[in-house]
């Protein structure tokens, strides 16, 4: 140990150096907070942008730098300590801070802590496994390995059918491959979306030359010399049994499990996700969490009961991020908003405002053999989410809807000749005075509230 | 190389050199510049990218698309006949670029 003459003085230690980290470590310095800031993740490259892994990297339209969040002299200006290929395994911790250590055995001493752990991807442990062209896709090493086996690849396998799974397969059709979707469910994204968006994306990629396989039944990954040759699937109702469909590549996109083995460590509550409140903050009332490993009370204005969710997108990392570094800094800030996503296959722009969860009715408008159109999701009458599809008119239009407290009549949205920006109106339900008067998400985002005179920033 | 001005909302003004390819709206994010939130990251997916662009720089870009126009319609603060999306205006070498930033992206 050198001469330690005064004790240095402790900050802040983020944990997960990805989207909703970067976006904490940002807001804490927009902030005005001047303390130390470590961000700190086990991946090698500096913090970079995932959605794009599915879509334009793997076309080799983009690498891991360019798709970097930031440049580091961006963290080098803000002293924010950006420390990579470090995977924090043990956390001691109390009321006045921690320590934090690596498997490299470096420690990381705090005063504050944020988790933004994210996600890694459910696995399955089907025989064949791990044999080569069998991958999963979270990381840009991942993409870089998945992008170069799809180069060369003819028959490309997709294990599940859901926004990750969909959009690879869609981009491989697109270069000209061989696909097929195997599905366990009897239809496609049916965790997100109602049964017209599935019907619609199943009917699409068909129309493309994907083969969609609902309700497969994954026996095993089949292969020669170590290398995957084909999936085997189950015995089908009137389609024989025992097909092996030919792979020279396997993607694996079956959801993902929140990361919460620190938190649990930490003997924070953890339920699908380390559980949080509107403020970001764990049941310690110390640690904040954000983004795709937190779940939190449902950020919806008009909560229609959904309770809590766990939110995997990118706008929600940010969003919460937002809110985590003001917690952390005493200041109030809630997490309440619209919250919103899109995914791209091919030249199918997907884009969904709301949750439609809890919804009641829903309301096509336009046609979806068009391949533009949107449905709308509907809650004792009142709009509260909406799947866009090609209708960014739609979207922008929903988005600004929800936010502001608006609908637009179920009877009347169809009409595709009125933009929908036209028909909407102001809420008849009970709490329509609730919902326009509920405390909107903290706008933190730049041009910054000021920091309020008094807070440890100030 | 390229440069690019981005003046906000309360007159501030911050200059960037940018590189060749890089969109407005990626030079600004990279750079920690505020007023351009790009959710998206690029993909004109989110509008909150928005910026008005100024007179001498609207040569330096080609026209809007159709899916660009779209989406500016839903931006926070409305439109103006110079609105682009930054994640649309790509930089060429040397060029510099004036855009000014709405009071919010969101
Ligand atoms: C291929 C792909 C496509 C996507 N497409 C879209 C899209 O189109 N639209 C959209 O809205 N969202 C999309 N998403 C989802 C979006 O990327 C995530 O919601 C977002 O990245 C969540 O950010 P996060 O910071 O919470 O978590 P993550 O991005 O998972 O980051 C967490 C980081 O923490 C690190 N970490 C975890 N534990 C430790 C530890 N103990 N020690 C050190 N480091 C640790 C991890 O290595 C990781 O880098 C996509 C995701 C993927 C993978
Ligand atoms: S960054 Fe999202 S539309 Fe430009």
């Amino acid at each position: 140990m050198g001469d330690t003459t005064a004790a240095p003085r402790l900050g802040t230690l983020i944990i997960g150096n990805c989207q909703a980290g970067v976006q904490l470590a940002s807001t804490l310095r927009e902030l005005g907070d001047t303390d130390p800031i470590t961000l700190v993740g086990e991946e090698p490259h500096a913090p970079y942008q995932r959605p794009p892994l599915s879509k334009a990297f793997l076309k080799g339209e983009a690498t891991a730098d360019s798709l970097a969040f930031r440049t580091h002299d961006f963290y080098r200006e803000h002293s924010i300590d950006l420390v990579p290929r470090e995977r924090i395994f043990r956390i001691i911790r109390n009321a006045d801070g921690g320590v934090a250590t690596a498997e490299s055995g470096r420690t990381f001493a705090f005063a504050r802590l944020a988790l933004t752990t994210g996600a890694v991807p459910r696995t399955i442990p089907f025989e064949g496994s791990e044999l080569e062209g069998v991958s999963y896709l979270r990381t840009a090493t991942e993409a870089t390995v998945l992008e170069q086996q799809l180069r060369e690849a003819r028959n490309v396998v997709v294990v599940g059918g859901g926004f990750i799974g969909l959009e690879v397969a869609a981009g491989a059709r697109a270069a000209g491959k061989n696909v097929t979707v195997l599905e366990a469910a009897p239809r496609l994204v049916g965790r997100a979306v109602s049964e017209q968006t599935s019907e619609f994306y199943l009917q699409a990629h068909r129309r493309r030359g994907i083969r969609v396989v609902l309700n497969a039944q994954v026996v095993r990954f089949v292969g020669e010399h170590d290398r995957v040759t084909g999936v085997e699937l189950g015995p089908r109702d009137g389609d024989g049994s025992g097909e092996i469909v030919a792979a020279d590549v396997v993607l694996i996109g079956v959801g993902v499990v929140p990361r919460t083995e620190l938190a649990v460590q930490l003997g924070i509550e953890v339920e699908n996700g380390i559980v949080v409140d509107a403020r970001a903050l764990a049941s310690d009332g110390l640690t904040v969490a954000a983004g795709d490993c937190a779940n939190m009370p449902n950020p919806s204005i008009g909560d229609f009961g959904v309770g809590r969710i766990r939110l995997e997108s990118v706008q929600n990392a940010v969003e919460q991020a937002k809110v985590a570094a003001a917690t952390l800094l005493g200041l109030p800030a809630e997490h309440r908003t619209v919250p919103w996503f899109w995914s791209d296959q091919a030249d199918l722009k997907l884009q969904i405002a709301g949750l439609s969860g809890g919804h009641d009715r829903v309301v096509l408008r336009g046609e979806p053999d068009s391949e533009k159109f949107s449905v709308l999701y509907y809650r004792d009458g009142r709009l509260i989410a909406a799947d866009c599809i090609n209708s960014p008119l739609d979207f922008m239009a929903v988005k600004n809807a929800l936010h502001r407290g608006l609908s637009v009549p179920a009877d009347v949205a169809t009409d595709t000749t009125v933009p929908l920006k036209k028909l909407f109106v102001a809420v008849e339900t009970a709490d329509a005075g609730r919902a326009v008067a509920a405390p909107v998400a903290v706008d933190l985002a730049p041009p910054a509230v000021p920091v309020p005179a008094g807070s440890p920033a100030a | 190389m390229p440069t690019v001005s981005y003046v906000a909302f309360d007159g501030t003004e911050t200059i960037v050199t940018g590189f060749a390819g890089d969109s407005v709206m990626e030079t600004a994010v990279r750079n920690g510049v505020p007023g351009i939130v790009a959710e998206c990251g690029g993909s004109l997916s989110c509008a909150t990218c928005h910026v008005f662009l100024c007179a001498d720089s609207a040569g330096l870009f080609p026209p809007k698309l159709d899916l660009e126009d779209d989406m500016l319609d839903g931006t926070a603060i409305d439109r103006e006949d110079n609105s682009r999306l930054s994640c649309q205006l790509k930089l060429t070498d040397d060029v510099s670029v004036h855009v000014q930033t709405p009071e919010t992206q969101v």
